[in-house]
Parts: C-alpha cells; sequence; structure tokens
C-alpha cells in the first residue's frame, strides 16, 4: 500500500486532535504559504494540475486566478461539505477524522485569494463532522491558525461551518450559496459565476473539500510532486468510494488513473457470493454505467470521459448479475426525481416521469414504446437547464438503457420484472 | 456596438442587450414564460432556448448577452426539439382543463402549443400530479396550483416590486406549488398584478373571472383615473360594458403595474347612480329634456346673469375634469367675465404610497394648475354664501361631499340659478335648475395632466349612458350659444385650442401626446 496522504489520518490514531495533528507535522504548510506571496500560491497549484475533485474536474489554479483583478468587495471562499451524490462517501471522513488537513487547505487557499471569512458548508446529515469542524476551528483559533493576524503575518480570517437542511441541490454550487445566504437552494442563472457575484453578490471561490484537502500538500512536496502522481493533466492522490457488491466496501485512496478493474478486483476485493460483474457505475449516482467490457480504464478524469462516463465524484457502484437494471435505473430515477429542485422545467417535470415511466416498467403497466419514451425523456432534458442535475438524472437513463436494452425490452414486452413474482399493477392513486 | 444575426437577418445592438431583446426589434418572437421585462431573470421555464453557432449547447435566450458577430437560430431543429419538449414537458402534469379556465383565450400555454408543440400526449393521466385549485389567497387573487408552470413571475413581483414576499414556491420538483407564506395574505395594494403577469390560469383574478370569454372582449387603450398618476391602461369591454382594466406598459409613468385600487375604480364608472337624461327644473320638478333645449335654456339664463356685472355668473371646476373641459369653461367664462375656481379634492385618510398611488385623487389636478386654476374654490363659495352670485355651475363637482355640507347647502339654496354638470347623481343636484349629464373618461377623448405634468390622452372605450354626452361636445356647443364661437369638431380641435393659448400645452397635440403621453411644459 502506497503512502496514505488524504486518509492519513486511518494510520494516526487522533489525528483530528490538533497536538496528534502538529506532532504529526501539522500546519507546516500554513506557515510555508503564509510567507510566500498569495500570487505564488495561486501559480503553484495552477502548475500542480489539481483538478476539483466535486465532480466537475475543473482546474483548480485557474477557477482562483477567475476572481476579478480590481475588486474592493469581500472574497469569500465556500466549502463544498455537501456531499450528496449517492454512492459518495469520501469528504465525510476528512471532515470527521481529518478536519485540521482541510483546515489548513481552507488557511492556505483564503491566504492565496485574498479571502478573510470563509464557510464550511456540510450536509445536515454530517452532524458528527460540523462537530468535528468546529472542535477543530476552536483548537487551529486558540493557536492561532484561524483569526486575527494569523501567525503574525497581519493575515485575518474567519472559519464558519454551515450545516445544509438536506437536499442534493445544496451542492450544487449557486445553489449551495443560495443556502448560505438563507434561500431556498435554486442553483443559479449563470453568467454571472460565482468568482465575480458569488455568496451575497461578492466574488466567491466554492471548492469540495478533497480538493482543498490537497493544496496543503502540495505546498509542502511542490507541484512537480503532484504533477507525477498519476496523469499528468488529472494528477494526485485521490480518494475513491466504492460500494455495491463488493468484496471490501469503502473509501481507497489510491493515484489518480488507477484502472477501474484494479480498484473493483485488487483493492476492494472483487465481487462476492461468485457472481458475476453486471455494471459498474464510476462517478456517482449521476454518471453513465459501464459494462463488465469497459471496466480496463485507467480512473482519471480525461480517461473515464474518453470512455464515454465521468469520473464525477468517484462513487464506484459495483452491480452484480443478480440486479435488475430496470430496477436499479428506476432507484437511481426516484432519487434524482425526489431532488430535483423543480426550478427548470424539463428537470422538475422530467424527472418525475422518468421515474413514473420506469415504475411502469418495473412493476407493471409499460408499453413497448416506454423503452425509447425514456430515451427521448431523457434526451430533451440533458443539456437544457441551468444546473447539471437534468444531465445527472438523464445521463445514467441513457446509458442503462442503451447498454442494457434487450432487458428493458423484456420488461416491456412482459409487462412486468421477469426477475421478480408478478405483481398487480400498482393502484395509481391520485397525486 | 455588436452586430448579431438572428435567422438570417443582421441588426447592430447596443452592449448588454439580450438575445431576446435584439429578437424583439427584429419582430422576432422567441417564446417564453419566465422571462418579463419588468422582473429580474429567472432563466426557468427553458421556453427561450435557442440555437448559437459555435456553442454546443442550446442557451436561453433571456438571459445570454448578444456579442459581435453571433449567429442565433430560433427555428433551426434543434430549437424546435427543444421548444416541442418543454411545451410537452409543462403539459404533463397541466389538469387541461381549459373549458373551466379563465384564463383560456390569453393563455401562453395554449398558444404555444399551437405554435410549437402540436402533438398528442404521452403522459398516462392517472398519473398527473394533483395540487390544489381554486385557492382564494387574497382579495382579489384566486390560485390554481395545478395550472401553474412555476416560471417564478409571481414570486419576483411580490420580491421586487412590491417587497412583500406573500408568495412563495414550496416543495420540490414536481411537487412544487406556489403558495402563501405562512400567516401571510396577498392584500397588498398591487396584488392582482400578479395576475396579469401570470401566462397561465394559475392567478386569476376573482372580480374578473368567469365574468367574460376574453375572445369577446375589445380592448381599448387608455388611462386610469383614480388617482393623479394616471397609470396606463388597457380597458376590456363588451357591448357597451367594461369588463376589466388591466395596466398597459409606459416606463414613464406606471412601468407595467397599476394599483388595485385603479382596477376596481371600474365598478364606479357604470354605476347606479348615471346621469341618462338632461334634466330641467320645472313647476313639478326635473323634467327630461332635450340637449337642445337643456343648452338653450342655460346659454341664456347665464348670458342674463352675467349682464349683472363681472362676477355674477360663477364656475367651479373639479381636477376631475379633462383639459378640454376646463379649457372650454375657462373661455366660457372668459366671455361671461365669470368667476372661475377650481376644486380638487381627496379624501383626508387618502392612501398613497411613494410607487403608483397618490394622494391625490384627481386625474386632471395638473391640468387645473395649466390652466391657472388650483385647489381655490373657497372664495368663491364665499361670494355664493354672500348671495353675490347670481349664476353657478358646478362641473363634474360634488360640492356637499368635498365641502361643509350644511354650509353648501345654505349658499346653494341662495343661488338663484344653478347649473350641475357631471356623470352622477349627487346630492348638489338637488339644488339644480339644470343637471346636465357628461360622459366619464371610459366614453369619450380627452387628455388628463398627471401629477408629474404629463398628458395623456384617454379614449372612449364604451358610449355614454342615455342621453349623456362628452363634456367637451357639451361644452363647445354651449360656448357657442353664449359667445358665438364655432363648433369643435373633435376634441383635438379643442386640445389645438388649449395648446395655443395655454402656455403649459404649448406645442403639444393629441398627435404628439400618442399613446403614451408627453411631459407638458409646466413639467
Amino acid at each position: 500500500m502506497a503512502e496514505r496522504l488524504l486518509l492519513r489520518s486511518r494510520d494516526i490514531p487522533e489525528l483530528r486532535r490538533i497536538d496528534v495533528y502538529l506532532a504529526n507535522g501539522g500546519y507546516e504548510a500554513v506557515r510555508k504559504a503564509l510567507k510566500q506571496q498569495p500570487t505564488e500560491l495561486v501559480e503553484l497549484v495552477k502548475a500542480s494540475n489539481l483538478r476539483g475533485r466535486g465532480g466537475a474536474g475543473f482546474p483548480t489554479g485557474m477557477k482562483w486566478s477567475f476572481l476579478p483583478k480590481q475588486n474592493i468587495k469581500p472574497v469569500y471562499l465556500a466549502v463544498n461539505g455537501d456531499e450528496s451524490e449517492p454512492g459518495t462517501f469520501k469528504d465525510r471522513e476528512i471532515l470527521e477524522n481529518d478536519p485540521h488537513q482541510l483546515l489548513e487547505g481552507v488557511i492556505i487557499t483564503a491566504f492565496a485569494i485574498g479571502c478573510h471569512t470563509a464557510y464550511i458548508y456540510q450536509r445536515g446529515e454530517f452532524e458528527l463532522g460540523v462537530r468535528r469542524v468546529d472542535e477543530a476551528i476552536a483548537e487551529a483559533r486558540a493557536r492561532g491558525f484561524i483569526g486575527k493576524n494569523i501567525l503574525g503575518t497581519g493575515f485575518d480570517l474567519e472559519v464558519y461551518t454551515h450545516r445544509g437542511a438536506g437536499a442534493y441541490i445544496c451542492g450544487e454550487e449557486t445553489g449551495l450559496l443560495e443556502s448560505l445566504e438563507g434561500k431556498r437552494a435554486y442553483p443559479r442563472v449563470k453568467p454571472p459565476f460565482p468568482a465575480t457575484h458569488g455568496l451575497f453578490g461578492c466574488p466567491t471561490i466554492v471548492n469540495n473539500v478533497e480538493t482543498l484537502a490537497c493544496v496543503p500538500h502540495i505546498v509542502l512536496r511542490g507541484a512537480d510532486w503532484f504533477r507525477g502522481i498519476g496523469p499528468e493533466k488529472s494528477p494526485g492522490p485521490k480518494l475513491f468510494c466504492v460500494s455495491g457488491h463488493v468484496v471490501r466496501p469503502g473509501t481507497y485512496e489510491l493515484p489518480m488513473g488507477t484502472p477501474l478493474r484494479e480498484i473493483i478486483y485488487e483493492h476492494a476485493g472483487g465481487i462476492p457470493n461468485g457472481r458475476k460483474l453486471k455494471g459498474v457505475i464510476p462517478g456517482g449516482a449521476s454518471m453513465p454505467i459501464f459494462t463488465p467490457e469497459e471496466i480496463d480504464v485507467p480512473m482519471d478524469m480525461d480517461s473515464v470521459q474518453k470512455a464515454g462516463s465521468f469520473l464525477g465524484s468517484a462513487g464506484i457502484m459495483v452491480m452484480d448479475d443478480s440486479v435488475c437494471m430496470v430496477w436499479a435505473t428506476s432507484i437511481l430515477s426516484r432519487f434524482f426525481h425526489h431532488e430535483s429542485c423543480g426550478q427548470c422545467t424539463p428537470c422538475r417535470e422530467g424527472t418525475g416521469w422518468l421515474e413514473k415511466t420506469l415504475h411502469r416498467l418495473e412493476h407493471g403497466g409499460a408499453d413497448p414504446r416506454d423503452v425509447d419514451l425514456l430515451l427521448n425523456i431523457a434526451n430533451n432534458m440533458q443539456g437544457n437547464t441551468i444546473c447539471a442535475l437534468a444531465d445527472a438524472a438523464a445521463m445514467p437513463v441513457r446509458a442503462l438503457v442503451t447498454k442494457y436494452r434487450a432487458e428493458f425490452e423484456q420488461h416491456a414486452l412482459l409487462g412486468h420484472c421477469p426477475f421478480r413474482p408478478v405483481e398487480e399493477p400498482r393502484a395509481r392513486a391520485h397525486g | 456596438m455588436p452586430t448579431v444575426e438572428i435567422d438570417g437577418r443582421k441588426i447592430d445592438v447596443e452592449d448588454g442587450l439580450t438575445i431576446l431583446q435584439a429578437a424583439e426589434r427584429l419582430d422576432i418572437e422567441v417564446p417564453h414564460y419566465c422571462y418579463h421585462p419588468g422582473l429580474s431573470i429567472a432563466g426557468n421555464c427553458r421556453m427561450c432556448l435557442v440555437e448559437i453557432e459555435k456553442m454546443p449547447k442550446l442557451q436561453i435566450a433571456c438571459n445570454t448577452r448578444v456579442t459581435d458577430g453571433m449567429v442565433v437560430h430560433t427555428t433551426s431543429e434543434k430549437t424546435k426539439v427543444a421548444q416541442k419538449a418543454v411545451l410537452e414537458f409543462l403539459l404533463i402534469n397541466h389538469p387541461i382543463d381549459c373549458p373551466v379556465c379563465d384564463q383560456a383565450g390569453e393563455c401562453k400555454l395554449q398558444e404555444y402549443y399551437m405554435d410549437y408543440d402540436r402533438q398528442r400526449s404521452r403522459f398516462p393521466l392517472p398519473e398527473k400530479v394533483h395540487k390544489k385549485k381554486a385557492i382564494p389567497i387574497g382579495p382579489l387573487v384566486m390560485l390554481d396550483q395545478e395550472r401553474c408552470i412555476l416560471c417564478a413571475r409571481c414570486t419576483r413581483f411580490l420580491d421586487e416590486v412590491t417587497k412583500t414576499s406573500e408568495l412563495a414556491i414550496h416543495e420540490r420538483g414536481d411537487h412544487c406549488e406556489i403558495d402563501l407564506a405562512p400567516g401571510k395574505s396577498l392584500d397588498n395594494p398591487y396584488s392582482a398584478n400578479v395576475v396579469d403577469i401570470c401566462p397561465v390560469g394559475a392567478l386569476t383574478n376573482r372580480d374578473f373571472r368567469f365574468q367574460a370569454r376574453v375572445w369577446y372582449l375589445e380592448r381599448t387603450p387608455t388611462v386610469c383615473g383614480a388617482c393623479a398618476t394616471g397609470c396606463n391602461i388597457e380597458a376590456y369591454h363588451r357591448r357597451g360594458q367594461l369588463y376589466r382594466f388591466q395596466p398597459r406598459a409606459n416606463p414613464d409613468v406606471n412601468q407595467y403595474w397599476m394599483c388595485d385600487a385603479g382596477r376596481q375604480s371600474i365598478h364606479a364608472l357604470q354605476g347606479e347612480g348615471r346621469l341618462t337624461h338632461p334634466l330641467l327644473r320645472g313647476h313639478d320638478g326635473f323634467a327630461r329634456a332635450t340637449w337642445s333645449a337643456a343648452l338653450g335654456a342655460v346659454a341664456g339664463r347665464l348670458a342674463d346673469a352675467a349682464k349683472r356685472g363681472p362676477g355674477a355668473v360663477a364656475v367651479v371646476v373639479s381636477a376631475r375634469a379633462p383639459n378640454e373641459e376646463v379649457f372650454l369653461l375657462r373661455e366660457i367664462a372668459s366671455h361671461m367675465k365669470a368667476q372661475v375656481a377650481g376644486i380638487s379634492w381627496s379624501p383626508a385618510d387618502a392612501f398613497a404610497d411613494d410607487f403608483l398611488i397618490k394622494a391625490d385623487k384627481n386625474p386632471n389636478s395638473g391640468g387645473l394648475r395649466a390652466h391657472g386654476l388650483a385647489d381655490d374654490a373657497d372664495a368663491l363659495l364665499a361670494a355664493v354664501t354672500a348671495g353675490t352670485v347670481q349664476a353657478l355651475v358646478l362641473h363634474r363637482t360634488d360640492l356637499t361631499a368635498w365641502r361643509d355640507a350644511a354650509a353648501v347647502r345654505a349658499a346653494l339654496e341662495k343661488v338663484p340659478y344653478l347649473v350641475v354638470l357631471d356623470t352622477d347623481q349627487r346630492e348638489v343636484a338637488q339644488f339644480a335648475d339644470v343637471v346636465l349629464p357628461l360622459a366619464s373618461y371610459l366614453e369619450g377623448d380627452g387628455t388628463f395632466t398627471n401629477a408629474a405634468g404629463r398628458v395623456q390622452r384617454f379614449r372612449p372605450a364604451v358610449p355614454p349612458p342615455g342621453d349623456a354626452r362628452v363634456g367637451w361636445l357639451v361644452l363647445t356647443e354651449l360656448e357657442g350659444r353664449i359667445a358665438g364661437t364655432a363648433f369643435a369638431e373633435t376634441a383635438a380641435a379643442v386640445f389645438a385650442r388649449a395648446a395655443a393659448s395655454v402656455p403649459a400645452f404649448a406645442g403639444l397635440g393629441y398627435d404628439a401626446v400618442g399613446e403614451h403621453g408627453r411631459p407638458s411644459a409646466s413639467a
């Protein structure tokens, strides 16, 4: 096993406590960074080719450089710890077990972008994460890493935690900003982008927890070191969340670009109970599925995209051959139907339509034309909305229907799921 | 100045203009629901998606600013597919209860379905999401959540214009619904504007709903006379009956809005109390008379009274009279050396705000001022009380209601000859020798000068009741009988005379005033 950085807390007990953290080289990155010029840090992160770990994979240093040069407003840093993509549980481990690693990333980033107020937004369910981060903030403040005149450099920074109230859409960066402002988390129409008009109308950078956790390591070890891990255009240590039908589900820290097959069969121990792989979603519930023939793909942003899916949040969801793909699709669609904010027409109406159509296929009442209808609904949704939730709902449906079409047609012809006992068509209650 | 090409046609536009606005300049309609020029951009309906060359995804025309060399297609195959898809999405959970929906005929779902969709439903009827219907959410507004397309025009209006935020979107996804915030009622003074801007039948006007199918109604562009703002409106009417007022956009006066009080003032305009025939007092009280007989009698008696010397005849004209009537009354008075006074009365507790609603509830206070008159009737009334006035003309003046009623009654008893010109039966008519029934401002041409000094035209939507006549027509004939002046054929001709002699109206005419008014020289 290679050295673990992001998951160092697994090797060092109680790393979340600041004395343990300091005893293990903690806050050295902050000390080093605050002696540099902010622009040097932006250039360093640019040179490292660090790309966002939240799902979109946008180059982090480039994002920072979008902040307006002539600016009199406060600059905010919003840390995205909403982690609501199904199959994703990587940020949680950092928030709960290594909060100082995140705070170091927050302090360095804030310094680099000229920010004096940072918010760490966590999903409502992360009660422990919020508590641990709050404790860490208090510890860091007591040691002079947060507050006024940090380490005597004259740099001031306040860091606050904020708990969401439990909506997937709060993880969309502008939905997150609306939520932070106390509003309904409707993603914002872009442009303008958060870098110019973000939180409270001020320039704002939104970065994922894991992304910021990478920053102190880049500061300490340099851009070349980071760029040397995995493919140069999409490098670095990466957390992969493996769930579903594997022997050892969990979060794995591996070099970016580790082959999907290796992750499933070596690190996660393969498929249990002598079953065979039927499909794997590589990047969280919203990404297109891979068939067993497609898993020889390096798990980095560009390679996965080239293979027809996205690395997304690196939530690897493994399904063995006991899974009914129509049922699996309907579960995914139910989630997106439930989580659509309802702002844009295609997503608001399309997510429900997909779920209802899939429910008919699985539980009875479907029409052979419903298979093509699914593709048509998904096509009409994708790319036509303010945020990516419609794409997130449409892409897995398109991939599943296309790649497992025979199974969908079988459902449509039979009028129910071939893998489960025949049931009455569901009673259709009004409402 | 960027040059943009839309559907093969090029146009130079200023920086910052959106595709939707640039298309409007070319008379190209980009269909839209959530976009409203008076509100912030929501970008949620997705109906205005257009194809832009060199952009992989369709973009919303309402929020995409044109750039130089941009090439836009609003009718390309990709655009059509998206438009059709959005319409289908909007309709899958819509109740399609058009036959019982008051919006039918002015519904953007109906219109765009015919223009962009025209396909059979692919959505099973029993799977529609059902929501609450016919919920009264305020004195004027009825909500149907099922018909709502969640464009958020109403919530934006209430957040951004009235800043009262009575409505909000609740729930998520296709269970989203517009509803009142807890403990609120949609009862702000501008509440019914949400009905106008609702593109579908989700918000209907409780006062108007089920009164008429809109396709039977005719529309007349005019102005509201309920206060001194003079909001530009459209009067909807059919067969001589008024049905509703809706605001007409005028960025210099009322933007896109009007107040509820102005909207509701429609009911008083065709009320029970309208005067319908000239009345002459005889031995047995009032008797109906022809206009010719009535005006002949009035002209004769006023001329006789005028012979008693300057000030023997007195005229009171209120700020409810249009400019044309004020002008003609001054001309007539001047010929008879009569004293003239204005009266501009509003209730002491009249509601006002810093948006559209003025405490001055008269539509033409500005016009009185332009004519050198104001609320200056008290000296004249003292003369009446003193018994020195031989003949008094009360023009659109409800004197007992506007001044101390007992004192007015005592004074009116003393006047040898009283002429009352008005739209409605009021107490002063009891003291009159002649009552002349006038048209309301919905029944003839004319102009008001609003509080800001803007001259605005009103136009006839419905005919006057019975034998009632348009004020300027009555007065030009009276002027002819008294002074021998030429009969004015049109209100425009009267205004032209006013423009030639009243400095405030210099250079103005009906053509110049047009549909959106013009500032007068006094403004």
